[in-house]
């Protein structure tokens, strides 16, 4: 079973989101993502001062089997993309929650249309 | 719900992610695709090939009609026990399969073919037994294990019985044998020593778990996948298909042209591709900018006409030994050292390097 934080937001497309005590947010995906793309092998992080809408696809992940994109939970901009990730790409499957995380945003306004940990988990056993 | 090896269950035990393939539920990994990959380059893996079909083929005429079947020539099959990789081609000169043939004795080959491509290749070659009296008989009965890496012989040899230890160490690159009820050979599709064992199926879990105790760790086909595209061995379906020829599949060297009176199946095509001049070679990349090269990019030579500069991958991956990216890819024959790679729109440089890429745990690529 697959670990979902109960402090942290959640899209159907598998990524989290983290508010931060400044307001801004963090971004990465799930342990049940990184579990299903298996190890993780290169990472596209956005540039800091790109704009995004919600769903807009913003990262690139990589695993030895696929790519797959990663899409923006909120509208926002950039502020940075996680450094770390060029050279460790294996933190997304390592720490998904922490030092895998792939950007942080300004978010454009109020976070709407995001799962709670209990409505991710719903959708997690809904697609089996 | 695919089919199922006698393993099926053994694999769910040990955690592993299944997949679908060819029409089997299959192990893709048990874990960390990378470090199976790694335990193979390195000590020892064990992998469930009980899915590829073993067939036996018995016939006072078996030699002519493998002689007709196969592109490569039985004829170097002199010594019991010796294989050979060969295509089975249509009319066309078109892969309908690469397989592995064993000659046991003058009355008994046997030929290991792929998975997905069981049923279609049963139906070409009984096709084909019928003119030559060769009886071909599916061995449902068997499972067959890989076990491969620089440990992998050592350790299997722990689990012979006494009386056939000295026969399995002594066993010869791709050559294999009957040890009581086991047929062990050394051959495998990772660039690595090893054996590929084909026994009982009631024996296969049994074996596993006791290779398992050995230090043998459990691998699948993720990093099957990635050891074979490494070591620069085609995988059927991706690298050739019967729209395809061997001599733009990187395998010329397994169609043997050598015996003029030989009228194997696909021969007279081959002939005429090969005077009308190949349009494409086939040819390994190593990505020398950041991105993972995957099956069906393209491939774009600069300085080549339009319409006349594009190639495309075939298989590509990350590199687990190298920590780069790697491809076989069939390109316009024009094409020179160096080549573009659409990857996600973006044209990426990849150079072209001499095949494999890595063996016997060394990377052979600088």
């Amino acid at each position: 079973m697959s670990n979902v934080p109960a402090d942290l937001k959640y899209t159907k497309s598998h990524e989290w989101v983290r508010t931060l005590a400044n307001g801004d947010v963090e971004v990465g995906i799930t342990d049940h993502a990184q579990g299903a793309l298996g190890d993780l092998v290169f990472v596209e992080v956005p540039d800091a001062g790109k704009t995004l809408k919600a769903g807009d696809a913003f990262a690139v992940v990589e695993s030895v089997k696929a790519a797959s994109d990663v899409y923006a939970p909120v509208a926002g901009a950039v502020l940075e993309g996680n450094p770390a990730l060029g050279s460790q790409p294996e933190l997304i499957n390592t720490e998904p929650y922490g030092g895998g995380w792939i950007a942080r945003l300004k978010p454009a306004g109020a976070l709407s249309g995001l799962l709670s940990a209990a409505e991710y988990q719903a959708h997690l056993a809904a697609e089996g | 719900m695919g089919r199922h090896t006698p393993l099926y269950d053994l694999h769910v035990e040990q955690g592993a992610r299944m997949v679908d393939f060819g029409g089997w539920d299959m192990p893709v990994n048990y874990g960390s695709q990378i470090e199976e990959h790694h335990a193979v380059r390195r000590d020892a893996g064990i992998f469930d090939v009980s899915h590829m079909c073993v067939i036996d083929a018995r016939g006072a005429r078996v030699r002519e009609f493998f002689s007709k079947l196969l592109a490569n020539d039985v004829a170097k099959l002199t010594v019991s026990g010796k294989a050979l990789y060969s295509c089975m081609l249509n009319e066309a000169g078109g892969v309908i399969d690469d397989l592995i043939v064993y000659f046991l004795n003058e009355s008994w080959f046997r030929v290991v073919v792929n998975a997905g491509t069981r049923d279609k290749d049963l139906a070409w070659m009984r096709g084909i037994a019928a003119q030559y009296g060769v009886e071909l008989t599916e061995r449902t009965d068997l499972a067959m294990l890989a076990v491969q890496g620089p440990n992998a012989r050592a350790k299997v040899a722990q689990l012979l019985p006494a009386e056939h230890r000295d026969a399995a160490l002594a066993l010869e690159v791709f050559f294999g044998r009957e040890l009581g009820p086991w047929f062990v050979a050394r051959t495998g599709y990772t660039g690595e020593d090893g054996f590929e064992i084909v026994l009982p199926a009631d024996e296969a879990a049994r074996v596993w778990r006791a290779l398992n105790g050995h230090g043998v760790k459990s691998a699948g086909l993720g990093a099957r996948d990635t050891l074979r595209l490494e070591a620069a061995m085609n995988l059927y379906g991706n690298d050739m298909d019967e729209s395809q020829n061997p001599l733009e599949s990187g395998l010329a060297w397994t169609v043997s042209f050598d015996d003029p009176a030989r009228d194997f199946v696909g021969r007279k095509a081959l002939e005429s591709l090969k005077a009308a001049g190949l349009a494409k070679k086939f040819v390994a990349l190593l990505l020398e900018d950041r991105g993972v090269l995957r099956g069906h990019q393209k491939v774009v030579v600069a300085g080549l006409p339009e319409g006349e500069n594009a190639g495309e991958i075939t298989s590509g991956t990350f590199s687990p030994t190298m920590e780069k990216s790697i491809a076989l890819a069939r390109v316009p024959r024009a094409a020179g050292a160096s080549v573009q790679v659409d990857v996600r729109g973006k044209l990426l440089n990849a150079r072209v390097v001499k095949a494999p890429f890595v063996r016997h745990g060394k990377i052979l690529v600088s």
